[in-house]
């Protein structure tokens, strides 16, 4: 709900001065203090200040690891060696970083799921949804370039494989490689752009971020009901109601971080990045980092060829394809109804894509060989058929329950459900 | 009137697309260089040529060695190891072309035209990057005998040649000569 007109009153004579001139604080006011946000919103829903912390601790750590860091074949690894051993606090900033990462994908996979689960993409919020979806591919392909930076032997391999890929596009897929690598092969002129270009990304995440946040200020956000706002009773102001929760589940949130930083900081990584990139050498086992590991165990079901297509593309396209068909989740999702809270069926291929989007990450990390091909082909068909079948069949067959008129009246109805006893607290804040 | 109002209003027209037109081809001239930067550079492209003695290499053994940052695998092959791959039909295979830089686009993938040639066929000379997503395959493994990749299943055998896995092509093979008996030029 964008909540009308602006409540904004400056106090002081500079406030008016600068309402006047720059309205900066208005904004501020108007988005973060006044703003109204559902009274229902559920912890599922903090995710987004979580990311958006998230994003802050990787641009300034890397801003100042980027200080201590050599870009060059030469010096890569023992620079980040040096990092960890003689700079000072240097282990810890970079322990940051590199969990910092993780944490960032496990809170957009949160994000992205509540999405699915309460239908937040569904009109009017459709340009917020694919907002959000560029932001998860920069930040995949951010996460990419600066795993390359270290230049340990899963740097190098990652790399080579990742950017192998687009040698499967027919006719221009070598000239397209060559035209990434700065060569034939990964080597000096690669890791110099990637320490561009993962400079260059969260930044690019950040403005995209500005758009995401605009557009669901346009639109209001949704709710665990689905049900859009239709009196002020339904809202509470952000501050200090969703700023308060915004701020424990960050603090919870970081106390995970802090775990993974202080004791387990490898417990992501993998061994083999402690060993300097050698050209020469793959290692037996090459896997991506965890949040890559669903579309590794994709691009690998594609063991067959389909028609003019081998498989080898044909992976390629299966592994793009299943980042690619989020975009367009709002237009295949024909229910009207919102919340998988009100659609049981939903609910329950929600859960079990759920499921089996965390079985593919497994089957991601294990090798392509016997039992497990099977059941990664088994595994990318219901992801497959989840968005291209189950989304629009559903709509069409599916009964869902019956609505509450609103989003007060859910939330009355569930407290009287919880204690007969404790009257239903009647919220006057607008 | 109309007949000039239609005259002004061709030449405004030509105008506008031709100030559009000489602004796009003006993006596209300053565009490129940004564009054309990516590409392989003068110092990549100079690793043009090495040159490996294999005087040492003998019937069984195989050397790696570095050309334009990939592996080059040679191998002195055995006996058993040609007539392997002598024994398989051409058609069978899942890619037919030799891949050979050094022979025709057309060439057919037997075990001659991947070796060295007639007379040096226990000689094979590939770069030793998985044509499925570039990982170097381990040598003497897999289920041929040849090279097997450790990535993604990919396995060829003793002539390079795929035959199992999600490689679409053999092992491609580099220009090269012998230059001498015993010294291989690659590039």
């Amino acid at each position: 709900m964008s909540g009308g007109h602006s409540t904004y009153s400056p106090t002081t004579g500079l406030g008016r001065w600068f309402d006047t001139r720059l309205p900066l604080p208005r904004l501020v006011h108007d988005s973060f203090i006044s703003y109204p946000v559902p009274r229902n919103l559920n912890y599922a829903y903090t995710f987004g200040g979580i990311l958006a912390l998230m994003l802050g601790v990787q641009l300034i750590t890397g801003i100042v690891l980027a200080m201590h860091y050599t870009a060059s074949t030469q010096m890569a690894f023992d620079s980040v060696e040096k990092i960890m051993r003689d700079v000072n606090s240097g282990w810890l900033l970079r322990y940051l970083h590199a969990n910092g990462a993780s944490m960032f994908f496990v809170a957009v996979y949160v994000h992205i799921f509540r999405g699915l689960y309460y239908g937040s993409y569904k009109a009017p919020r459709e340009v917020i949804w694919v907002l959000g979806c560029i932001i998860y591919l920069l930040m995949m392909a951010t996460a990419f370039m600066g795993y390359v930076l270290p230049w340990g032997q899963m740097s190098f391999w990652g790399a080579t494989v990742i950017t192998g890929f687009f040698t499967a596009i027919p006719v221009v897929g070598e000239w397209i490689q060559s035209l990434l690598l700065g060569g034939f092969a990964v080597d000096n002129p690669t890791l110099n752009r990637f320490f561009s270009l993962h400079y260059l990304l969260p930044f690019m995440i950040a403005g995209v971020v500005v758009l995401h946040i605009w557009a669901f200020h346009i639109t209001g956000q949704t709710n665990p009901t689905g049900i859009e706002v239709k009196h002020k009773t339904d809202t509470v102001p952000f501050t200090p109601y969703a700023t308060i929760k915004d701020g424990f589940a960050m603090i919870l949130f970081i106390a995970l971080f802090a775990y993974f930083v202080f004791y387990i900081p490898n417990f992501l990584g993998h061994a083999d990045n402690y060993i300097p990139a050698d050209p020469l050498k793959t290692p037996a086992h090459i896997v991506p980092e965890w949040y890559f590991l669903p579309f590794y165990a994709i691009l690998r079901a594609i063991t067959f060829n389909i028609g003019p297509i081998d498989s080898k593309l044909g992976g390629v396209l299966a592994m793009f394809g299943a980042v690619l068909v989020l975009f367009v989740v709002p237009w295949l999702d024909t229910s009207k109804v919102r919340s998988a809270v009100y659609r049981p069926w939903y609910k329950l291929f929600f859960w079990l894509f759920l499921v089996n989007a965390v079985f593919l990450g497994y089957l991601g990390s294990r090798p392509a060989e016997g039992i497990y091909i099977a059941l990664m082909q088994a595994s990318t068909a219901f992801y497959f058929a989840f968005f291209l079948i189950v989304l629009p069949v559903l709509g069409l067959v599916e009964t869902p329950r019956r609505l509450p008129n609103s989003i007060t009246e859910a939330v009355l109805a569930k407290k009287k459900k919880g204690s007969a006893s404790a009257p239903a607290a009647t919220e006057t804040q607008g | 009137m109309s007949a000039n109002e239609t005259i002004e209003h061709n030449r405004r027209d030509f105008l506008y697309v031709a100030t559009a037109m000489t602004g796009v081809v003006g993006a596209g001239a300053v565009a490129w260089p940004f564009i054309d930067q990516m590409r392989p550079d003068a110092s990549t492209l100079a690793m043009a040529t090495i040159e490996v003695d294999v005087s040492s290499i003998e019937s069984g053994m195989s050397v790696t060695a570095k050309w334009r940052g990939k592996p080059i695998f040679i191998r002195n092959r055995t006996d058993k190891e040609i007539e392997e791959a002598k024994a398989v039909t051409v058609a069978d295979l899942p890619d037919t072309n030799a891949r050979n830089a050094n022979l025709g686009a057309d060439a057919a993938a037997t075990d001659v035209d991947r070796s060295a040639g007639e007379g040096k066929e226990n000689w094979i000379v590939m770069v030793g990057s998985c044509t499925h997503l570039g990982c170097v395959p381990l040598g003497q493994a897999g289920d041929f005998g040849g090279w097997f990749c450790p990535c993604h299943g990919s396995h060829y055998d003793t002539a390079g040649r795929i035959r199992s896995g999600p490689a679409p092509e053999n092992l491609h093979i580099p220009n090269y000569e012998f230059i001498s008996d015993t010294v291989i030029r690659i590039g």
